[in-house]
């Protein structure tokens, strides 16, 4: 069969069917997302954190304080401890006499880079693995699920500290370390989904169409995922960025040269009875970054789940 | 008219398994038993039954959804799973919401066969979704909408559509306007009939509403039990059931004319359908038929292999017979010590279900 004597069957349809346009779920989730004023509070605030962290080089040439650059003689008293913020540091230096705001806005690359990066690795390769696992079911999926089990009961910390001491610390390897002790749990939530949505008629009817199972698997189920992948995923992004400063507090994460939260919270505490500020702004930006993705996941669940609207307004 | 469809002694059981680790199987379902039927091109063969009769459990192994436990099905004389198959026969879904995925628009749905056997280009590809559309009574402009948008029997026409974008030869409707209203089966049911005519198309017609498959079918096939227990053309099947089963049947569907359901006689039957994991020896119906007879249970019926109206019963029902409980010929039935009733104590009784 050619679509050739379609097309010349197809002769009555007019030459330029106007098209109506649906209203989306995503769109209808978008609009359900602009209502909730604690999400679009929350996407403002990591707008800015963003917009900081990207123009992190700005502030540091206005300044004239390069993240690394000590100023012993203007960031530090008399007595050697780090002066308070002020018209010359705006939060302050830390014990080296080192730019506070500056430090935290390279931070905030820092932060933004390896929970954006390591949600996405993890994120990819938790719905592949999920989906496989869902969808095969059989041995492919005992032996995943199998995989995904030992995984999330692995000690993640003493992993951690071992693959530092044994690799080096650096930005890559903390992606790498994070993204492999959260795919598992997304990995899971796709199997679940997967196999919930192996059974519904419409997959039954694309596999009658002739439809392999690679292309069911990322035409028919993959959009079904989209949902609860987003909010998981978006949930994830926290927890990864506490879990880079935790590495980063411990002396594990990356090196302890470039400004990280949980490096910069760590070196605080010495000196935070002096200077407070030192241990309040960087725990300050740490909670803001994680409280405003988490309140976004909340709000783009809502969103995504009408069903929830009644649980949401009730509060 | 020549045969587009056999299917020889398919049976298709489903194994029920048991235990942690390794799975061991503890009985089978035995959704389809021994069905031998063929569909000639051009017709309707209806399959009507009971839920859990398999008539959709055989309408899947017919798509090839489902691989046969044994038995064979020959397409156009080819074995089933052939090159083109996919083409030549396709399915139409009895849940309309179920059936279409509901994260994607309606255009690449349709256009979902045409994709995935690489046929014509993008614009030619939605010029044929648009051409179906029309086709199946909806409008081409709602081409890019959400399956949520459409009313069930919109869906259905969807699906339609979906089914034939292959220009198919074989349509299986598994129950395909039982979702949805009355008013709205009698539509979905004449653009079938419309389809059929313009498209030359054969169709097999699952359902259980007996006037729906009158109204559609050529022919008739009525299952009980994972066995076809009569085929007849559709009005000699209507007219004049030879199995008691289909008498039971046609007994229990509704009339719209008062008088004539008052005067018709219902046949009611007794107990509950057996249980398909073990279903009786002989006749599968021996344990509720009114007419049944120690050779129902000893022996199994085949259907009839001459005439176009079969029927695989060993004490067929004569014109005129009386089936209903207060006959004199039940009466006398009933004190037959070997009847095979659930307390005479007969092989494979229904009470066994519970095994």
């Amino acid at each position: 069969m050619s679509l050739t004597d379609a097309a010349t069957e197809a002769e009555h349809v007019p030459e330029q069917v106007a098209v109506v346009q649906g209203k989306g779920p995503w769109q209808l989730a978008w609009e359900r997302l602009t209502r909730d004023r604690a999400a679009m509070v929350s996407l403002g605030v990591i707008a800015v954190i963003v917009l900081l962290a990207v123009l992190a080089p700005v502030f540091a040439a206005v300044t004239g304080h390069d993240p690394q650059e000590q100023f012993p003689s203007i960031g530090l008293s008399p007595q050697g401890l780090p002066i308070g913020p002020g018209s010359g540091f705006w939060l302050g230096a830390d014990s080296l006499g080192r730019d506070l705001f500056v430090r935290l806005l390279y931070g905030a690359r820092i932060s933004l880079l390896v929970g954006l990066l390591s949600t996405l690795l993890a994120t990819v390769f938790g719905v592949v693995v999920g989906m496989f696992a869902g969808f095969y079911g059989g041995w492919v999926d005992g032996v995943l699920a199998r995989v995904l089990d030992v995984v999330l009961s692995f000690p993640y910390l003493l992993v951690a500290i071992v693959l530092v001491a044994a690799l080096g610390a650096g930005v890559p390897l903390m992606i790498f370390v994070i993204a492999f002790f959260s795919f598992a749990a997304m990995a899971r939530v796709v199997r679940g989904q997967t196999i919930a949505y192996r059974e519904r008629e419409f997959i039954e009817a694309a596999r009658s169409l002739g439809a392999g199972k690679v292309r069911t698997m990322f035409v028919d189920v993959l959009p079904n995922l989209i949902a609860p992948v987003t909010v998981l995923a978006t949930l994830l992004i926290p927890t990864s960025i506490v879990f880079e400063a935790t590495l980063s507090f411990l002396g594990l994460g990356v090196d302890p040269r470039t400004p990280s939260w949980g490096a910069i919270l760590a070196d605080s505490i010495d000196f935070f009875r002096v200077s407070p500020g030192l241990l309040i702004f960087p725990a300050a930006m740490l909670l803001l970054t994680t409280l405003a993705f988490n309140l976004l996941g909340d709000g783009i669940r809502d969103a995504l789940d009408p069903r929830s609207d009644r649980l949401h307004t009730r509060k | 008219m020549s045969v587009l469809l056999r299917v020889t002694d398919v049976r298709k059981y489903f194994p029920i398994r048991e235990g942690l680790f390794f799975r061991k199987e503890v009985g089978r379902v035995h959704a389809v038993d021994g069905v031998s039927l063929e569909v000639r091109a051009g017709e309707t063969l209806g399959i009507v039954g009971e839920s859990g009769c398999g008539k959709s459990t055989l309408a899947r192994c017919i798509t090839g959804l489902y691989p046969v436990t044994s038995g064979s099905i020959e397409f156009d004389g080819a074995p089933l799973g052939a090159k083109g198959f996919r083409r030549d026969v396709q399915m139409i879904f009895q849940d309309p919401y179920g059936s279409l995925n509901p994260r994607r628009r309606i255009g690449s749905i349709i256009a979902d066969p045409l994709v995935i056997h690489r046929i014509g280009t993008k614009t030619e590809r939605r010029r044929r979704v648009q051409e179906l559309m029309e086709l199946v009574g909806l409008n081409p402009e709602h081409y890019n909408r959400f399956p949520a948008e459409f009313s069930g029997g919109q869906r259905q026409r969807i699906g339609i559509a979906r089914a034939l974008a292959l220009r198919p030869r074989l349509v299986v409707c598994d129950e395909p306007v039982s979702a949805l209203d009355v008013s709205i089966q009698a539509q979905v049911i004449n653009l079938l009939k419309d389809l059929q005519a313009e498209l030359g198309l054969t169709y097999v017609f699952i359902a259980h509403d007996l006037s729906v498959v009158r109204y559609v079918s050529d022919r008739v096939a009525v299952m009980y039990l994972g066995r076809i227990v009569e085929i007849a053309p559709g009005e000699d099947l209507y007219k004049v059931p030879k199995h008691p089963y289909t008498n039971a049947l046609l007994s229990a569907a509704s009339v719209a004319d008062p008088d004539l359901s008052a005067r018709r006689e219902r046949i009611i039957l007794t107990g509950d359908v057996p249980s398909p994991i073990s279903p009786p020896a002989g006749c599968r119906f021996h344990t509720r038929c009114p007419k049944a007879m120690p050779r129902c249970v000893a022996e199994d019926p085949r259907l009839t292999p001459e005439g176009e109206h079969q029927a695989a019963c060993h004490f067929p029902v004569q014109p005129g017979e009386h089936l209903g409980a207060e006959t004199p010929q039940i009466q006398q039935e009933s004190t037959e010590p070997t009847v095979g009733r659930t307390e005479s104590g007969v092989d494979d009784e229904p009470d066994r279900r519970g095994d």
